[in-house]
């Protein structure tokens, strides 16, 4: 090992490491080694690496900031283009204190709240973020976090699953995010659940018939609103559909909450989702943080961590993480759910975001994205090649269709600048030219008009 | 540093305790709330507005968000501000607790992850228009695989536990391709809660190992319990005792000989990286948690990321889209795995703690990596010198990041661990982990990271010496601490038995 460097050579300093020369050698003489080598003793020498790792660094932040740079520069992003894109995923304007206070490190640097004496800033701000999402969804219990919408949804699976024994079918409308269902998949195969696929129908909806006639031996039936189409479902007819089935409402964009009655006033039982929505930025997917909000009597079978409210020694209130006897650390193998870090620092933004809109800000931001998004669409419908394949009311998003494949369309768009959408052939086998087109408080009237003329632009370009 | 012992509240003047009160204590922001005040503004609807009911059929349109708050931005600084101030942090000093690897969050980190290119980049745009954060995916595979000596690593999962599902999803859909996915897996007494979790997610049973008196895994128990009905063994390496299984290739070796995996949760590759690889020890798969080893900030609980590196046997089953460089150095998204497990996540994972962790790495770079469990070891063993003498160290072997003791010479005195732990926040510290691995009796598990300055571990040291002092002289002084924390000894009974999970008028 002749060629590695000596830790205790000053030449080996690191900025991010403080204890160096003198401080090495006067704790190994604690320990009592001569070196720190021999504190690797343990590891066997035929597993033990005889050369430096082989990747580039250390970096300064000069050069770190030069290269990161460089490759963020390579991305067309909304930064330099007018993106309407959705899809799960939705550009809101983040108040800028937000991302202030979310750098203060107390909460950046904190880890989860164990000791609820050192941690009544994270615990508290938990709190008030369950109480956001109860007013929210029209439901009870909320928990502190799930990792997203789509690993949310597999979690409702899985607890309505355990809620009624000898039951292994589950029905998912087809019009759930792609992604949430592909991500379903994944995590229930090896536990013996069916998933039945329901599609919908002229209008975009949930098919209902095929939803009543998929029920039969199902424990649990799954809709989204506004679904992957950016259609909102009848909440009232599916529950009827439903049956006594526990019904889970999946909510991929959440400032819908602030204009759609909530699933909890419509029968639903669980309501799982995402939260980017409330002013978290895009980045390429994520972090995000999923939600689930349960009926009262769900709460012992909800998975993830629960902040409640309790008194201290001398009286006081205060908050503490309970009900743990749901969590891996704890029942381990018979745990509702494996998960431990969730997405604390995201809820925090979400919390702050959720209190700053308050109840009329988050209605603003509602009533914004459906009167921009009526506007584009009844501007779309002035195009005469342009079809809207789905009569449905719809809240941000809306499904574009013309003659031509819609990646060739979306080719032209982007030559003006403009990111015009999600092509839907990717997902659905027979929708080749249809894309997804979302709007949101962020766009202006010019912005709109000059899709519209873009996009009639481009259709008379394919035409040629 | 000085403990302050009791506070003699009678002589306090009214107006000072109205002081203390308000920086202990802060409403919940509902409390807050007054009609009229707001804290946003919009620019006014620059469309034409339409009827509702024309956009939104009856029935759907929701008139309000009852008991949603009105607050002014001033308000939501001012309450952010105080909540944050009832928090301690790494960035505020030692924050020793073991397993969770709480070190030093550069903030750099947090600029490159603030770049508007990444920041505002979109999960479903199409390739060509995202190569910048392709081509920083695939390095970070290229910079993960290196570090485990493995052939391949996915970036999908976001936190260690999704890892572990991820990697056993893996192994079972391998097992059941070679006819039989089998029924247990093995998992050491001294484990992490989520890998029974993990693997009972996975679709398996749980088979418990006994530890040795070394508190690691004896050959002879491993080959009597690798039946043909044993998928996998997850063991963490080194143990949550912080000792590294010295016969981790034998391990292996008895494992595949009777066509099982290796899992390492790799929880604690901050012992070791830069030193040894994974990959040259037999294992078959490993995840690693960022937000530990790679310094992306923990933020109160998440989010993390919890990438998954794996051995040749098991490439097949990677979750899918990889990302992959043709030839013309351009990358794409490929989903041509015909066997993969499928997809674990929308999108693409945890993309801005990844990039968090690609600037470490590079900020580390080889040396640097290497001096991290360097450090980290010498740190964990100096504590464990310096504190043997007054607490019992239920395991005698050598450990590495971490130390884990009891309260065995305290509990004569009637004080415990948990005594002992909020005691410690009253000399300005964050307690250790407590009461865990299970395997130790009142375990106290410190692990100090590489981050810390000796001056701040004679300081920890200290005052544990001086606990451990006033647990001899003055135990009711520690069974009643903390005595200078916000708030004291909360009624976690009362919390579970009459849940109180959420604000109400």
């Amino acid at each position: 090992m002749s060629n590695l460097p000596d830790p205790a050579d000053p030449a080996s300093s690191h900025r991010f490491i403080s204890n160096a020369g003198q401080d090495i050698r006067e704790m190994l003489a604690v320990v009592g080694v001569d070196s720190i080598d021999r504190l690797f003793d343990t590891i066997p020498a035929d597993v033990k690496l005889d050369r430096l790792l082989d990747i580039p660094g250390p970096w300064s932040e000069i050069e770190s900031r030069r290269w990161f740079r460089a490759l963020a520069a390579r991305n067309v992003t909304a930064v330099d283009h007018v993106s309407f894109l959705g899809g799960g995923a939705y550009a809101h304007a983040q108040p800028a204190c937000v991302d202030q206070l979310l750098l203060r490190a107390e909460f950046l640097t904190a880890y989860t709240p164990y000791q609820p004496e050192v941690s009544q800033g994270t615990l508290q701000s938990i709190f008030e973020y369950q109480t956001h999402q109860c007013l929210l969804t029209g439901l009870d219990v909320a928990n502190a976090s799930l990792y997203d919408g789509s690993t949310a949804l597999c979690e409702a699976v899985l607890m309505a699953e355990r809620l009624v024994k000898g039951k292994t079918k589950v029905v998912l409308a087809k019009s759930i995010h792609p992604h949430y269902l592909q991500t379903v998949r994944t995590y229930i195969q090896n536990l013996g659940i069916e998933i039945v696929e329901v599609g919908w129908g002229e209008d975009g909806r949930v098919d209902l018939d095929a939803l009543r006639a998929a029920t039969g031996g199902a424990f649990a039936v799954a809709v989204q609103s506004p679904n992957f189409f950016g259609v909102i479902e009848d909440y009232d007819a599916v529950a009827e559909a439903s049956g006594d089935l526990t019904k889970i409402a999946v909510v991929a964009e959440a400032t819908s909450f602030g204009i759609l009655t909530p699933p909890g006033q419509h029968r639903f039982d669980i309501c799982v989702g995402e939260g980017q929505a409330w002013g978290v930025p895009t980045q390429f997917g994520g972090p995000y943080v999923g939600f689930m909000v349960v009926r009262e009597a769900l709460k012992r079978h909800m998975p993830g961590r629960l902040v409640g409210e309790t008194v201290d020694v001398d009286g006081k209130r205060a908050y503490v993480l309970t009900l743990a006897t749901r969590e891996q650390h704890i029942r381990r193998g018979k745990a509702t759910s494996n998960i431990c870090t969730n997405q604390a620092l995201i809820a925090l933004a979400a919390n702050m975001y959720l209190s700053l809109m308050g109840k009329e800000g988050l209605r603003e931001v509602a009533t914004q994205c459906l009167q921009k998004t009526a506007y584009l669409r009844r501007k779309l419908r002035g195009i005469p090649a342009v079809e809207l394949p789905f009569s449905g009311p719809v809240y941000n998003e809306l499904v574009v269709r013309t003659p031509f494949p819609a990646t060739q369309i979306l080719a032209d768009l982007e030559h003006e600048k403009i990111l015009g959408g999600i092509p839907l052939g990717e997902f659905y086998e027979d929708r080749d030219r249809d894309f997804l087109v979302a709007v949101t408080e962020l766009h202006t009237r010019e912005q709109l008009d000059q899709y519209a003329a873009a996009l009639t632009a481009a259709i008379s370009r394919e035409r040629r | 540093m000085t403990a302050i012992t009791q506070q003699n509240e009678t002589d306090q003047p009214e107006a000072q305790k109205d002081v203390a009160q308000r920086s202990s204590t802060e409403p919940l922001i509902f409390e807050r709330s007054k009609p009229g005040r707001r804290g946003y503004q919009l620019p006014a609807l620059d469309v034409p507005e339409q009827a509702l009911e024309d956009l939104l059929p009856a029935g759907l349109h929701r008139s309000e968000i009852a008991d949603e708050v009105e607050v002014s931005e001033v308000d939501v600084i001012r309450h952010f501000t105080r909540l944050s101030k009832l928090n301690v942090s790494i960035d505020a000093g030692l924050y020793p607790l073991g397993s969770c690897t709480m070190k030093h969050n550069p903030r750099i980190n947090e600029e490159i992850a603030r770049v508007p290119g990444f920041a505002h980049s979109h999960p479903m745009q199409a390739e060509h228009q995202v190569q910048g954060n392709l081509e920083l995916l695939w390095w970070l595979e290229q910079t993960l695989k290196e570090i485990f000596g493995m052939p391949r690593v996915t970036l999908q999962p976001v936190a260690g536990a999704h890892g572990e599902l991820t990697g056993i999803l893996m192994v079972h859909k391998a097992l059941a391709k070679s006819g039989n996915a089998r029924k247990y897996i093995l998992i050491p007494d001294s484990a992490h809660g989520t890998n029974p979790a993990s693997a009972a997610f996975a679709g398996y049973e749980i088979r418990e190992l006994k530890s040795n008196s070394r508190g690691t895994v004896d050959l002879s128990t491993l080959a009597e319990a690798v039946t043909e009905d044993v998928a996998a063994l997850m063991v963490t390496v080194p143990n949550t005792l912080g000792v590294f299984e010295s016969e981790i290739k034998q391990m292996a070796d008895i494992l595949h000989a009777k066509g099982a995996y290796l899992y390492c949760d790799g929880a604690n590759l901050n012992s070791f990286v830069g030193i040894a690889r994974p990959g040259d020890m037999g294992i078959d798969v490993i995840h690693s948690n960022l937000h530990k080893t790679f310094s992306t900030p923990h933020g109160g609980g998440g989010p993390g990321a919890g990438p998954v590196g794996i051995s040749e046997r098991l490439l097949p089953y990677l979750p899918t889209p990889t990302v992959e460089r043709r030839e013309d150095g351009t990358f794409y998204l490929d989903y041509d795995h015909p066997d993969s497990i499928g997809r674990m996540r929308a999108f693409h994972g945890n993309f801005n703690v990844l990039v968090r962790a690609l600037t470490y790495m590079r900020s580390m770079g080889p040396t640097g990596l290497r001096r991290i469990a360097q450090l980290a070891v010498l740190n964990a063993n100096y504590i464990r010198a310096r504190l043997r003498k007054f607490y019992h160290l239920p395991y005698d072997a050598p450990t590495l990041h971490e130390v884990v003791f009891s309260d065995k010479n305290q509990t004569a005195k009637d004080v415990h661990t948990l005594d002992i732990a909020k005691r410690l926040m009253d000399y300005g510290f964050h307690p250790p982990t407590i009461y865990f691995p299970l395997i130790v009796s009142g375990a106290l598990m410190i692990e100090p990271t590489e981050s810390e300055p000796k001056e701040e571990l004679d300081a920890f040291c200290d005052a544990m010496i001086a606990i451990a002092r006033e647990c001899e002289e003055r135990p009711e002084l520690v069974r009643s601490a903390p005595h200078t924390t916000p708030v004291r000894r909360l009624d976690e009974a009362r919390a579970a038995r009459q849940p109180v999970l959420r604000w109400k008028k």
